[in-house]
């Protein structure tokens, strides 16, 4: 086959990009140039964006020996992505960013490019499986638990599960950290990516700070009380207990949360514990990876809600515009605009986002 | 199947360059020591120096050799800059043609932004030649206050030659830089004639090595240093001089003089075919630039409906190396300043590409380009749609 290898310059990539010459394949280096300015992420977090990034990837590929070339995928990665973060937040809502780069930007925009220029498939360093079965190509968690990344990947639509391939879904990260050595690639001890790509100092709240203004508002208790004032909304998480500075104590000293963030009165609303758990999530525009399940008839499955969270129990229903999970325990705390990735065992199902819980 | 049409990127070394490199790398010694070693290198530094001296018409002592073109670039630019305004604080404007090459643009905003210089830009015809009446316009408007005028001798990208003598006729007392790396070795360059007061050239255009310029600039004329240290180049440029590096510059000057009106002939009916196969593939195609005089080498195309980076891809593959203009330091592909100058809109200057032919360039070569455009551009086309505009 003929193969796009993307390379952000990490150690993860450029280790699926080997592996991909090493099965036969006709490999191509690509690096995605995500910012229209990489100058100015210079000295921000890995993953994506800086100059160091690039010339590692190119390095990379010069040690595999194949060709290498930067695709300027900024503005795709700025309307597809980055707007949709702060536009999420404005809603007071919490998104995830990685879940959308890799349904507009790797798996689309330059999946459709890699296409028509006559590649066949998109490698990538994300670890998870894909397994071929009686229902198609399916997608599956990797064998190492710590570094599964199907979560992520759970927004990929059987056309673009066709057009990918995750070399490293059967290796545990120490492994391929252990063959990058091997064969000789300086990005072996590269430390992973964890933040916003897009936000390299880290400070989210800040960042979004300077985008959407910073409006002080009320903290009210779920009396409508008022508890304490707070300094732009969307800087705030479901579930989030640290940092509220509350000025008026609660009844018995018992800790509060925030509940919920409604952006139009532009309010924090906070309460006990209890309050927080949530039993229903609610989700909406589902993306199902390969055949969809049977609309309104209760599945037993696991609902995870964060990239490296639990596998929660749950019977889950679906419609062609919702999927409805009711969880065997309650949850504590969950934002609207995460994403709900549903399994079958180890097989992704398909995802949604999370617009209600109850 | 290797076809390397980005010759105006580099070249490779003639033979007898790489035989001079070569022999004087294994030669010992510092051209500045005054012993019996020191001199021998020097000897050949200053055989070097008369005879790229001889072939641009201009005196011995005007040769001021440099680490690269962008050094040259830079110390014209800052040096001419910080001398007059050292005379005369209001002496604070640059004029400058608005698709030079960013060896120059880039030290002349550093300059605008660092040291209170203004800048004017000359704007750029649609087929690639400076406006001469704004530059007149301008001249007229700001005359006293003008430290330096610079105008590219030739386009590095679209091959148009710059009238540099109504320039300099315009310019007066003014002084003018002219960058003639491309130009030098390819097409007539008189330094004497022509009159700039200064003018950059360079050697791996030429079939020279890696590493070694010279910016040639009028006798009599002092302009501030960049490098300062042992005053090596006329107290104007600093550091050991590359003796290998100057020796096989001028073997392949020379070569370049003695064949110049072959090789002229030859890459310029190369250019001419590459054309005509292109256009014939690819019918929509545009030519971009077009001057009377023309470097023989470089052909610059419009594929519209395309992405260049991904036509570079395409080619790249199938083993023809093309150029897409210039990359920040990330290596993203950036529109080309100078086709915006030109007037050409933003998504056709994306959809261009560079050939740059050489010496080396041969018909068969020129033929499986043709062979293979058409294929690469419609795929590319498919690749492009609903990109952005």
């Amino acid at each position: 086959m003929k193969v796009i290898a993307a390379m952000s310059g990490g150690v993860d990539s450029a280790v699926a990009a080997a592996r991909a010459v090493d099965a036969g394949h006709e490999v191509i280096g690509v690096h995605l140039a995500l910012s229209s300015n990489p100058q100015k992420y210079r000295s921000g977090a890995r993953g994506c964006c800086t100059i160091e990034d690039s010339h590692d990837a190119r390095r990379a590929a010069d040690m595999i020996g194949i060709p290498f070339y930067i695709w300027d995928m900024a503005e795709e990665f700025h309307a597809g992505v980055v707007e949709n973060f702060i536009e999420e937040y404005a809603q007071g809502r919490t998104p995830n960013p990685c879940l959308r780069c890799n349904e507009k930007i790797k798996f689309e925009a330059v999946l459709d490019r890699a296409s028509a220029l006559g590649y066949d498939a998109v490698a990538t360093g994300h670890y998870a499986i894909m397994k071929e079965s009686e229902i198609g190509r399916t997608l599956h968690r990797a064998v190492d638990p710590l570094k599964d990344q199907s979560y992520v990947l759970a927004v990929l639509t059987a056309r673009q599960l066709a057009g990918a391939m995750f070399p490293l879904g059967d290796t545990k990260k120490e492994d391929v950290r252990k063959e990058a050595k091997a064969r000789g690639l300086y990005v072996a001890n590269k430390p992973d990516s964890h933040d916003i790509c897009f936000i390299p100092s880290g400070n989210n709240a800040g960042w979004l700070r300077d985008r959407l203004g910073s409006e002080a508002g009320p903290i009210v208790d779920e009396a409508g009380n008022q508890v304490g004032e707070h300094q732009g909304a969307y800087t705030y998480t479901i579930g989030q207990r640290r940092g509220l500075g509350l000025s008026v104590p609660a009844e018995g000293g018992v800790p509060r949360y925030v509940l919920k963030i409604e952006p139009k009165s532009n309010t924090v609303v906070v309460g006990t514990k209890e309050a927080l758990a949530i039993t229903t999530i609610i989700g909406e525009k589902p993306i199902w990876c390969g055949v969809p399940p049977v609309v309104d008839t209760e599945h037993r499955g696991f609902a995870q809600i964060r990239a490296h969270g639990a596998a929660l129990p749950c019977t889950y229903t679906t419609t062609a515009s919702s999927i409805t999970a009711v969880l065997d325990e309650p949850l504590l705390g969950l934002a609207t605009g995460q994403g709900l990735v549903i399994y079958d065992g180890d097989r992704v199902v398909g995802s949604a986002t999370v617009s209600a819980t109850l | 199947m290797d076809i390397y049409l980005d010759h105006a990127a580099t070249t490779p070394m003639i033979p007898e360059a790489l035989e001079a490199l070569t022999t004087q790398i294994k030669e010992f010694g510092n051209a500045s020591s005054l012993h019996t070693a020191g001199r021998a290198v020097r000897k050949k530094v200053e055989e070097a120096r008369e005879t790229i001296a001889g072939l641009l018409n201009c005196s011995p002592s005007e040769v001021i050799f440099t680490g690269s073109g962008t050094e040259a670039n830079n110390l014209a630019i800052k040096g001419f800059y910080w001398k007059a305004v050292e005379a005369d604080l209001t002496c604070n404007v640059i004029v400058v043609a608005a698709f030079e090459h960013h060896a120059t643009l880039e030290p002349v905003e550093w300059l605008e932004e660092h040291e209170g210089a203004i800048v004017i830009h000359v704007p750029i015809l649609a087929h690639g030649l400076i406006d001469l009446d704004a530059l007149a316009e301008i001249i007229k408007a700001e005359r006293d206050h003008i430290a330096l005028i610079c105008v590219m001798h030739s386009n590095n990208e679209i091959g148009t030659i710059q009238p540099i003598a109504e320039v300099v006729a315009l310019a007066g007392t003014i002084p003018v830089h002219t960058d003639a790396v491309q130009s030098f070795g390819k097409v007539p360059f008189d330094f004497a004639e022509l009159g700039p007061t200064s003018a950059t050239i360079s050697a791996h255009k030429i079939g020279g090595p890696l590493g070694v310029a010279a910016l040639i600039l009028k006798r009599g004329i002092d302009i501030t240093p960049v490098l300062h240290g042992g005053g090596q180049e006329r107290d104007i440029r600093s550091g050991t001089l590359n003796a290998p590096s100057i020796v096989a510059f001028a073997v392949a000057a020379k070569w370049a003089a003695e064949h110049r009106e072959e090789n002229y002939a030859r890459v310029s009916g190369m250019r001419s075919l590459l054309a005509k196969r292109v256009l014939e593939a690819v019918p929509d195609a545009k030519v971009n630039g077009s001057s009377l005089a023309m470097l023989p080498g470089i052909l610059n195309i419009t594929f519209p409906g395309t992405e260049s980076d991904s036509l570079l891809l395409m080619l790249d593959n199938a083993g023809i190396a093309s150029s897409t203009g210039s990359a920040c330091s990330a290596g993203v592909q950036r529109p080309s300043h100078v086709l915006l100058a030109m007037g050409l809109e933003e998504r056709d200057v994306r959809a261009s590409l560079r050939f740059s032919l050489g010496t080396s360039t041969t018909e068969a070569e020129i033929n499986l380009v043709g062979e293979v455009i058409a294929g690469v551009v419609a795929q590319v086309r498919a690749a492009t749609k609903g990109a952005k505009a």
